[in-house]
């Protein structure tokens, strides 16, 4: 009955890459609404722990259950279950040869049998919430990589997602275009967007997240609100990343 | 030096020539544009197969492998002799009974499909594998991704190694005279039976050149293009 009442529910998710066992018997729950910051070193699981939620990573033991569905039983229909998961990438990954528009319309079109009129018009909606209607008709290299990641993640909305997966959609960004991107994702949060983010923006975190969880070598060593895990860490290896984290000023 | 001249370059030989071997030149063209237009419809095709994932796509991926490998590796004239000259002698409907032309354009054609699917592959392999995530992540499937995100940006990468192919290709429809086929190197050969001068071959030549110096200038043309834009976003 537990697994029901959470929107995502992980439990003993299990990765390898060859020998290298990426994530170990990880359990996390995310409810309907709430945000989840992932947080930890590079290499600690953050990224592949994400990509395993929209099964682009196949899971080696463990089950994920989303929205009620067990997704990794190999019965599911992953095309489907993605339609419902946006994840957005830190090298933003838009597609290059298409406009902004393009780029955006393209999933509504040919996955949820939307018109061109009805898929634009929603574009074009998004594109003004974000300020960048009168980028509609640019190729992506023309835009900073703020303005990029920003069309990169209303792409994802275009789907009318459930669930966003945000993978450390800040770090490839000159510091000054991180705000805009941070801004956006505050407003979906404010909006009741259920999302799970790797971040290294910890005063983000603190900030925006229901929970936080510290990912150490492929484990969630810890994890709890965010006043308890910034102020009084339990773990002494998370007091000493946090440390670290705050010698490099990023909080 | 004169009797070479003359030989080659005589200007009525020339002139004679032109009419002659223009006629055969015809052939030419006709055999290079349908080869071509095969070609890169079949060629995208086997470049397709050959990257399908999957364990039931296996047996074609090894059909397309053996199929490539096989005709990049025989000679054009060996596979026209053998389709020209074997295919009659084995008396079957419809593929016994076609004309020398459609045996060139077949040999043509199977011949430089292998080389093409290679010059395809390799596009498809330059996309950078984060675009296929970030497709399939849209929910988008395989064949969509293929369709809309993976090969316009591929077979833009590979529109000028696919046009230094066809120039060989346009080249290539003279080895088709081996067969028997009337064009421009067999009426420059019946010339130079009929009026003892080589100013046929010169002419052949002249109109292949002609032929293949826009496909090189519109090839380096657009070599240029992508190095200035790929310049232009480094800036």
């Amino acid at each position: 009955m537990t697994e029901t009442e959470h929107f995502v529910s992980v439990s003993g998710l299990t990765k390898r890459f060859g020998d290298n066992e990426v994530l170990r018997d990880i359990d996390l729950t995310v409810d309907l609404h709430n945000v989840v910051c992932l947080i930890g070193a590079s290499g600690s699981g953050k990224s592949t722990l994400l990509r395993c939620l929209n099964l682009l990573e196949p899971v080696d033991a463990g089950t994920i259950v989303i929205d009620g569905e067990t997704v990794t039983n190999g019965k599911v229909d992953v095309n489907a279950l993605r339609r419902r998961i946006g994840i957005v990438f830190q090298s933003f990954n838009l597609f290059p040869h298409m406009t902004v528009m393009q780029n955006i319309v393209l999933a509504p079109r040919k996955t949820q049998g939307l018109s061109k009129q009805e898929a634009e018009a929603k574009a074009r909606e998004l594109l003004e919430r974000i300020g960048l209607l009168d980028k509609a008709d640019e190729f992506p290299d023309r835009l900073s990589g703020g303005q990029q990641q920003r069309v990169a993640i209303v792409r994802a909305l275009a789907m009318d997602p459930k669930l966003m997966l945000l993978d450390e959609i800040t770090s490839a960004l000159d510091p000054q275009l991180v705000s805009d991107v941070l801004s956006l994702v505050r407003e979906m949060a404010e909006s009741g967007m259920t999302m799970v983010l790797a971040t290294h923006e910890m005063s983000f975190a603190r900030e925006v997240a229901d929970k936080v969880c510290f990912l150490d070598a492929g484990s969630i060593l810890e994890e709890g609100p965010p006043a308890e895990m910034f102020s009084a860490p339990r773990e002494p290896r998370t007091r000493a990343f946090l440390a670290r984290v705050l010698e490099a000023g990023r909080i | 030096m004169g009797k070479f001249l003359h030989a080659f370059f005589s200007p009525l030989g020339l002139r004679r020539a032109v009419p002659q071997v223009w006629d055969g030149f015809q052939t030419n063209v006709k055999l290079m544009v349908i080869a071509e237009i095969l070609v890169l419809v079949l060629a995208l095709v086997v470049a397709i197969v050959r990257g399908l994932p999957g364990r039931w796509s296996l047996p074609f991926r090894g059909l397309a492998i053996a199929y490539t490998d096989f005709f990049r590796g025989t000679p054009l004239i060996l596979v026209a002799y053998v389709i020209a000259l074997g295919l009659p002698s084995l008396k079957l409907a419809v593929v016994s009974s076609q004309s020398l032309f459609v045996y060139g354009v077949a040999a043509l054609t199977l011949v430089y499909t292998a080389y093409v699917t290679e010059v395809y592959r390799a596009g498809i392999e330059s996309v950078h594998p984060s675009q296929r995530m970030a497709a399939r992540s849209l929910g988008l499937t395989y064949a969509q991704t293929m369709t809309h995100v993976i090969l316009p940006q591929a077979i833009r990468r590979v529109v000028p190694p696919l046009l230094n192919d066809f120039i060989g290709l346009q080249k290539d429809t003279a080895i088709i005279t081996v067969i028997g086929l009337t064009e421009a190197i067999a009426q420059a050969g019946f010339y130079s039976n009929d009026f003892f001068s080589y100013a046929g071959y010169m002419v052949a030549a002249i109109f292949f050149v002609i032929l293949t110096i826009p496909f090189a200038r519109f090839t380096d043309y657009l070599i240029k293009k992508r190095e200035r834009r790929e310049r232009a976003q480094l800036v």
